[in-house]
């Protein structure tokens, strides 16, 4: 697809560094909001949104949004001495929670635009810290405790006869993370649901801050644990594009590796969870098992079964040993084998696409209109996938490909999940195969201060980016990171309603978002 | 139906002894068997652990998921992981404790009946990890409860969990 870029881009932008084609454009208060109607129109989507607090340096707060175009990234940054900015909540829904989130972080406000309701709940402050205290500006003291006081969230009620609210978390039934969720159904069916999330909160960006640009990487890595090799390859891009390194071809088609089997891993254990969900515990049996196979090859091949630091600043931590690639070429056989004969068995089974089938449904209109990404977006009929439409290196080297479905249910996610999978054992076999010589990594020397880069990564479940800005001293002055879920959770608000209460768990899982990530 | 079956069959029973390739890998697997075995006799099928997010970055939760897979048969061993606080006998809290994760974790713990016990995972649980304490963490899990054991890793191997569990109960079972 060719689009033409608008016009006021192509005039004033200023190189944004990254591992994907940017542009950087200082926008005064009305072009804020003007420029973004003009992106939204020309078919960018709102990626993430983050605020500093500059008034050290030059008695400003910033607000920035990030777009993802057909053509790369766009960032509008926006300078302000009264900390209130328009509120892009009209253009893009998804900017809504985020401005939730800038203010309970930075004190700026999203001042609500037209006939826009503001929505002013806190989303990270639940009461843990007071009102007028917010961490990431310059002079908060943020090793400071505070005593918890919580007040009950105002969540919105659905009123009429014989509707009634079921209150699920924190804390839930399985081993997974911590969010709330309110329903209110009438006897069994969903009329809304509205969740409150924030609880794993635990000061991700301004803990950035006291770090040197030399070991970011691996605060990143542990912002979802799922999701480490893209985070802490975004967080090294973005540094690596600011201090003029680049990654050596061997470094990077082993970063590729670490990724495509942190998107199999989680594919595996998705798979086989959703048959769980759905009453067939045999698809947990089976799918979980591979998925032990997997991560006990990892261990072998980089040195852990989860990769949380297997990417650092400059390449990768070490070479596979040498009798590694024998060992994943035999994997990746035995799980192409094994995950197309559990495919045929998934398929075939009645009572489980029953289950899958018209459930949850995210209709393509609206997962386009309310910017859904990643997983989420391509089982709804939304052909985006950073990997093809922005190859990076290694990614320029293969050509993957993007697994859409459209009819945007369980069974949908369950297919992309399916297809990638298969996809994603290409992509390892290509790398492998074609596997440059060369050195593990290279030096990074510090950056200089006050300049902003990117890192923009497709991790399993979506885009994941990391917004650098340098610090002196080889510091970093601010990091923004965000997580594709912030986009997509309040999807399955929209996914869930007309279903049945105990298909809540099915949906969820189809959606597989990190609270943590979100959190931050 | 046959595919399944057929399956099932080919696919055989993974749990012990374990595969050649965590034997290889390993050096402690001749312990995993003994562990095995000491759980068995220590637990007589019966122990209950409701599992708590205090804040994690979701790693660990992804090693206690593990346990669950066939090679660790965890339920084989007598361990069961319960969905309310009040059916359980050990608190397996992961995470530094978020400010905003506090009074529900109070809540859990507070929930369950005594004796009980509280093992804190992860490098994160133990100290707080990388997160430490700040405005928005209290630190590790002993900041808020009172903790029995650590287990310490990023995250710890479904082995060190395993490892960890024993090593709580063993001295509580001998004190009832």
């Amino acid at each position: 697809m060719t689009m033409k870029l608008p016009e006021f881009l192509e005039s004033r932008r200023i190189p944004l560094p990254g591992n994907l084609p940017g542009s950087r454009l200082i926008v005064n208060r009305e072009q804020w909001l003007q420029y973004a109607a003009a992106l939204r129109d020309s078919g960018a989507q709102l990626l993430t949104l983050w605020g500093a607090d500059d008034r050290d340096r030059d008695a400003h707060f910033r607000v920035f949004a990030a777009y993802l175009l057909p053509q790369g990234m766009v960032v509008l940054e926006h300078a302000m001495t009264a900390p209130i900015y328009p509120s892009l909540a009209e253009l893009f829904p998804a900017a809504q929670r985020m401005q939730r989130a800038l203010y309970d972080l930075l004190g700026i406000a999203a001042e609500a635009v037209a006939d826009e309701e503001a929505d002013t709940r806190g989303w990270l402050r639940h009461g843990g810290w007071p009102q007028t205290f917010f961490p990431l500006r310059r002079d908060a003291d943020a090793n400071r405790q505070h005593p918890n006081i919580s007040a009950p969230y105002p969540f919105v009620t659905v009123e009429g006869s014989g509707v009634h609210e079921i209150a699920v978390g924190p804390v839930h039934a399985g081993t997974i993370e911590p969010g709330h969720f309110r329903f209110s159904v009438v006897g069994e069916k969903v009329l809304r649901l509205e969740a409150q999330l924030g609880y794993t909160h635990k000061g991700v960006a301004k803990l950035f801050e006291t770090q040197p640009q030399s070991s970011g990487h691996r605060l990143a890595a542990r912002l979802s644990g799922d999701t480490a090799v893209a985070f802490s390859w975004a967080y090294c891009a973005a540094l690596e594009s600011l201090a003029g390194t680049v990654c050596p071809a061997r470094a990077a088609s082993l970063r590729a590796l670490a990724l495509e089997h942190e998107r199999l891993a989680n594919h595996l254990g998705d798979l086989g969870a959703l048959g769980n969900d759905a009453g067939f515990a045999f698809g947990l049996t089976h799918f979980s098992r591979l998925k032990e196979d997997l991560l006990r090859i990892n261990s072998i091949a980089f040195g852990g079964r989860y990769l949380l630091d297997y990417v650092i600043p400059g390449g990768v931590v070490a070479d596979l040993p040498v009798h590694a690639p024998a060992l994943l070429l035999h994997l990746y056989s035995e799980l192409e084998t094994s995950v197309t004969n559990l495919r045929s068995i998934y398929d075939e089974h009645a009572g489980l696409q029953d289950r899958f089938r018209t459930t949850g449904r995210l209709e393509p209109s609206l997962a386009e209109s309310l910017g859904a990404l990643g997983i989420v977006a391509r089982a709804s009929g939304i052909a985006r996938d950073l990997r093809v439409d922005h190859p990076w290196p290694p990614y320029d080297r293969v050509v993957a490909k993007c697994m859409v479905q459209s009819s945007g249910d369980v069974a949908a996610r369950v297919q992309v999940r399916f297809d990638e999978t298969f996809e994603s054992l290409r992509l390892c076999r290509a790398f492998l195969q074609d596997l440059p010589a060369g050195p593990m990594h290279a030096p990074v020397p510090d950056a200089a201060p006050d300049q902003l880069g990117l890192g923009v990564i497709e991790s399993w479940r979506g885009p994941v980016l990391i917004a650098l800005e340098t610090g002196p001293d080889g510091f970093i002055r601010r990091c923004h990171a965000h997580d594709p879920s912030w986009q997509n959770w309040p999807l399955i608000e929209y996914a869930v309603i007309g279903d049945i209460v105990p298909d809540f768990p099915l949906i969820n899982k189809s959606f597989n978002l990190s609270y943590s990530g979100q959190d931050g | 139906m046959w595919n399944t079956l057929s399956r099932m069959w080919r696919t055989g029973l993974l749990t012990e002894p374990l595969p050649v390739l965590e034997r290889a890998l390993e050096a402690s697997s001749p312990e995993f068997d003994s562990l095995q075995a000491d759980l068995l006799a220590v637990l007589g099928r019966a122990l209950c652990i409701r599992h708590v997010d205090a804040g994690s970055c979701n790693g660990c939760e992804l090693e206690i998921q593990a346990l669950h897979n066939p090679y660790y048969n965890l339920e084989g061993a007598g361990i069961q992981f319960v969905a309310s606080p009040r059916h359980a006998d050990l608190l397996l809290v992961t995470g530094p404790v978020s400010v905003n994760m506090e009074e529900a974790l109070r809540r859990t713990y507070d929930a369950m009946p005594g004796p009980k016990l509280v093992i804190a995972v992860g490098d994160c649980g133990a100290c707080g990890g990388i997160f430490g304490t700040s405005y928005a963490s209290r630190g590790g899990v002993a900041n808020i409860l009172p903790v029995n054991i650590t287990i310490s890793g990023c995250p710890p191997t479904p082995t060190a969990i395993l490892r960890g569990i024993l090593q709580t109960v063993r001295p509580a079972v001998t004190e009832i």
